[in-house]
């Protein structure tokens, strides 16, 4: 009986959506259909949703909104950034850049051909994934970044992504292949504009060649009243280095799935994610990083500040396979919970097959030292002010990760609209 | 400068301040000795609006103003200052930017014009160097890692860049070798005027061979109990405080 209604509300919410024309391959469009069938959306009694009820996504009455808003650019993203703009999953040629650098093909997938989209879906799996079938059944538009053999993108490439409208469902799916010996900085900017009841979808699938060396700064920032369940998917490569880092500011439910699977020795990963929460705002961040081959290094370092009633969770997941021999595996996750009635349930998980291995993980949760706020008013400081000082500390540390300076400056000046802080 | 009338100050239900009585005036120093557990620092703790404090009895008047009413940061404002007995480190907050924080907003406080980044940087090395405090030292995070002399030398240097009008030293002088007293008594000395007061509390008398005070007063189960000139302090060396003891409890 509760099957046929959790049922029909996938099939209530797909009701009105089309599906994707984008020129990727239809088995996997056909697979997508057919999780989708059998599939409901998933409840809290599966062990990956836990924490995290979709149940106000699988209510909106979902729309692929087609509107054409203005918007006004970030001014705070610098001009010699390449700039490509999507709004609600459409690409926004108008807004964006045309002319390209040598050595880097940046297009939408709108208008690739299906060579061009050959890799669309190798990496993530759909099978039993909700959220990544509707993806892959309704994506509308998404980036190709491609960087050549050899090259080093020296301008950064920011891709803005805006949510507008009431019960939009936007489908964004992207491709980013750096290719061996190529260096690229990728800014992923997901923010909205007049939206409301609304969802974003993103599966973002990036192949990190051999010796390549690949940065990703994620910047969320869709208002609240919004929903998101992004996905990155990371394949690297020998030698390779990726970061990336996550900075959630805003929205009233942010899913982040981020799996990076180390195929190559002597790889570097570089997770980073930085979380601030208020009102009744949920964010869950679920990472998987999987060293399969020997001689790798990953480190992550995950920080938030939670306050109100809001909700964080953090599940981290590293697997070190069996002969994955020397590999130094670091995660930490820090909570700073700024009220009686904010929580946060967090989870870091180390799975070690090999026995020659440096692995730590750890997780703290607990509030601002009483003494050190009192220490810093009686030389004159608000409590306000103390708090924040002692916040952006705390945060500091993943922020600091941020090495272009203009991402830092706009993510300082969103923390700052949003929640009153002075860096 | 400021007047303690008939304090009474409890913690978790328990009194520790029992009736203390003390006028310090402008341009004075006054030492204040006592066994410990007397209540020295949480003197210096309900003065400096520690909220865990409960006053049940009694005023202070801080030129002309009722400190009790005032909230801590308003108290540092007006222009009281805590060396802490024990300095708190504070990972990742670093000295001088908590310092021009403190600054600013002391100055916005009395209507004065934010300090701009020249000056301040001016007034920091000014300053630490008065107190022989190293320029790595006062850009690195509050206290973290500092040596026990370094954070006493640090709160001096950050009383030096708030410039009070009335500073608490809790114990600024235990665990200093002679040369970090001497560094830290000629800080407290460079920085007398006759427009600001200073109390030192203190276990030890060669404090006082630097900073010599005008009065020195026994702080004995919550009271003020004896107050004599700076020869009180070489009595206080040389006997101890039984005999005050016995001299209060026969009263
Ligand atoms: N939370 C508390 N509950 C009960 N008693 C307390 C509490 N905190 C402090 N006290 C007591 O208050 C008394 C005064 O302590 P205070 O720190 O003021 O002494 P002091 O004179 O500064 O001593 P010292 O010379 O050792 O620094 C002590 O007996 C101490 O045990
Ligand atoms: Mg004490």
């Amino acid at each position: 009986m509760n099957d046929t209604i959790q049922q029909n509300k996938l099939a209530l919410f797909t009701e009105h959506l089309t599906l994707s024309n984008l020129a990727f391959s239809s088995d996997l469009k056909e697979e997508a259909l057919t999780v989708l069938a059998t599939n409901d959306f998933p409840t809290t009694r599966q062990e990956d949703w836990k924490y995290t009820r979709v149940g106000r996504i699988a209510s909106i009455k979902a729309i692929q909104n087609q509107q054409n808003s203005s918007i006004s650019l970030p001014e705070m993203i610098d001009d010699s950034m390449l700039l490509f703009v999507f709004e609600n999953g459409r690409f926004r040629a108008d807004l964006s850049l045309s002319t390209l650098p040598a050595g880097i093909k940046i297009k939408a997938l709108s208008s690739c051909n299906s060579d061009e989209l050959s890799l669309v879906g190798s990496l993530v799996k759909q099978e039993n994934q909700v959220f990544t079938a509707l993806n892959t059944a309704f994506a509308t538009d998404g980036i190709l970044i491609h960087i050549e053999r050899n090259q080093k993108i020296s301008s950064s490439i920011h891709v803005l992504n805006i949510l507008s409208g009431e019960n939009t469902a936007s489908f964004t799916r992207n491709l980013i292949v750096c290719e061996d010996f190529g260096q690229a900085h990728i800014v992923q900017e997901y923010r909205s504009q007049e939206a409301n009841s609304s969802v974003t979808n993103v599966i973002t699938e990036i192949f990190v060649g051999a010796n390549a060396n690949l940065t990703v700064d994620k910047i969320q920032h869709e208002e609240q009243g919004n929903f998101a369940v992004l996905t990155e998917q990371v394949d690297q490569k020998k030698d390779s280095t990726f970061t990336i880092n996550t900075i959630t500011l805003d929205g009233t439910l942010v899913r982040n799935n981020l799996n990076i699977e180390v195929n190559g020795s002597n790889c570097e990963s570089n997770l980073n994610g930085a979380y601030l929460l208020k009102d009744n705002q949920h964010i869950d961040n679920h990472t998987i990083v999987d060293h399969k081959v020997a001689h790798c290094l990953s480190n992550e370092l995950y920080k938030g500040v939670i306050y109100d009633k809001a909700t964080a969770v953090f599940n981290g997941k590293v697997f070190v396979r069996k002969d994955a021999q020397k590999i130094n595996a670091f995660q930490s996750n820090g909570n700073v919970l700024m009220s009686d009635d904010a929580s946060v349930n967090s989870k870091p998980e180390l799975e070690i097959y090999a026995d020659d291995v440096k692995c730590s993980h750890g997780s703290t949760t607990g509030q601002l030292d009483d003494e050190a706020i009192f220490y810093l008013r009686a030389r004159g400081l608000s409590e306000k002010a103390a708090r924040n000082l002692m916040v952006s500390a705390f945060i500091g540390d993943v922020l600091e990760k941020i090495e272009n300076p203009s991402v830092l400056k706009m993510v300082q000046s969103i923390i700052q609209k949003k929640h009153g802080w002075e860096f | 400068m400021i007047s303690i009338k008939n304090l009474h100050a409890s913690i978790d239900g328990k009194e520790i301040l029992k009736g203390l009585n003390l006028e310090v005036k402008a341009g004075e120093i006054h030492a204040i000795m006592g066994p410990n557990g007397a209540g020295k620092s949480t003197l210096a703790s309900v003065l400096a609006g520690r909220e865990e404090y409960e006053v049940t009895e009694g005023s202070v008047d801080f030129d002309g103003q009722d400190l009790l009413e005032l909230s801590t940061e308003d108290r540092a404002r007006e222009g009281l200052f805590l060396a802490f007995q024990y300095p708190v480190e504070i990972p990742g907050v670093s000295n001088v930017n908590f310092l021009r924080t403190a600054l600013n907003e002391i100055r916005e406080y009395r209507g004065q014009e934010q300090i701009s980044a020249k000056d301040f940087m001016a007034l920091v090395r000014e300053k630490s160097a008065i107190v022989e405090l190293d320029a790595k030292l006062a850009s690195r995070s509050v206290n973290e890692g500092f040596s026990g002399g370094e954070k006493k030398r640090n709160e001096i240097f950050q009383m030096a860049m708030l410039a009070p009008k009335l500073a608490i030293l809790d114990e600024t002088d235990s665990g200093l070798d002679i040369d970090a007293l001497r560094i830290v008594a000629n800080g407290v000395n460079t920085l007398k005027s006759p427009n600001n007061a200073t109390i030192v509390i203190t276990h030890y008398q060669r404090l006082l061979d630097y900073i010599v005070p005008d009065f020195v007063h026994v702080l004995y189960n919550g009271k003020i109990v004896k107050s004599g000139p700076k020869e009180l302090a070489l009595e206080l060396e040389e006997k101890g405080y039984d005999w005050i003891k016995a001299e209060v409890d026969a009263q």
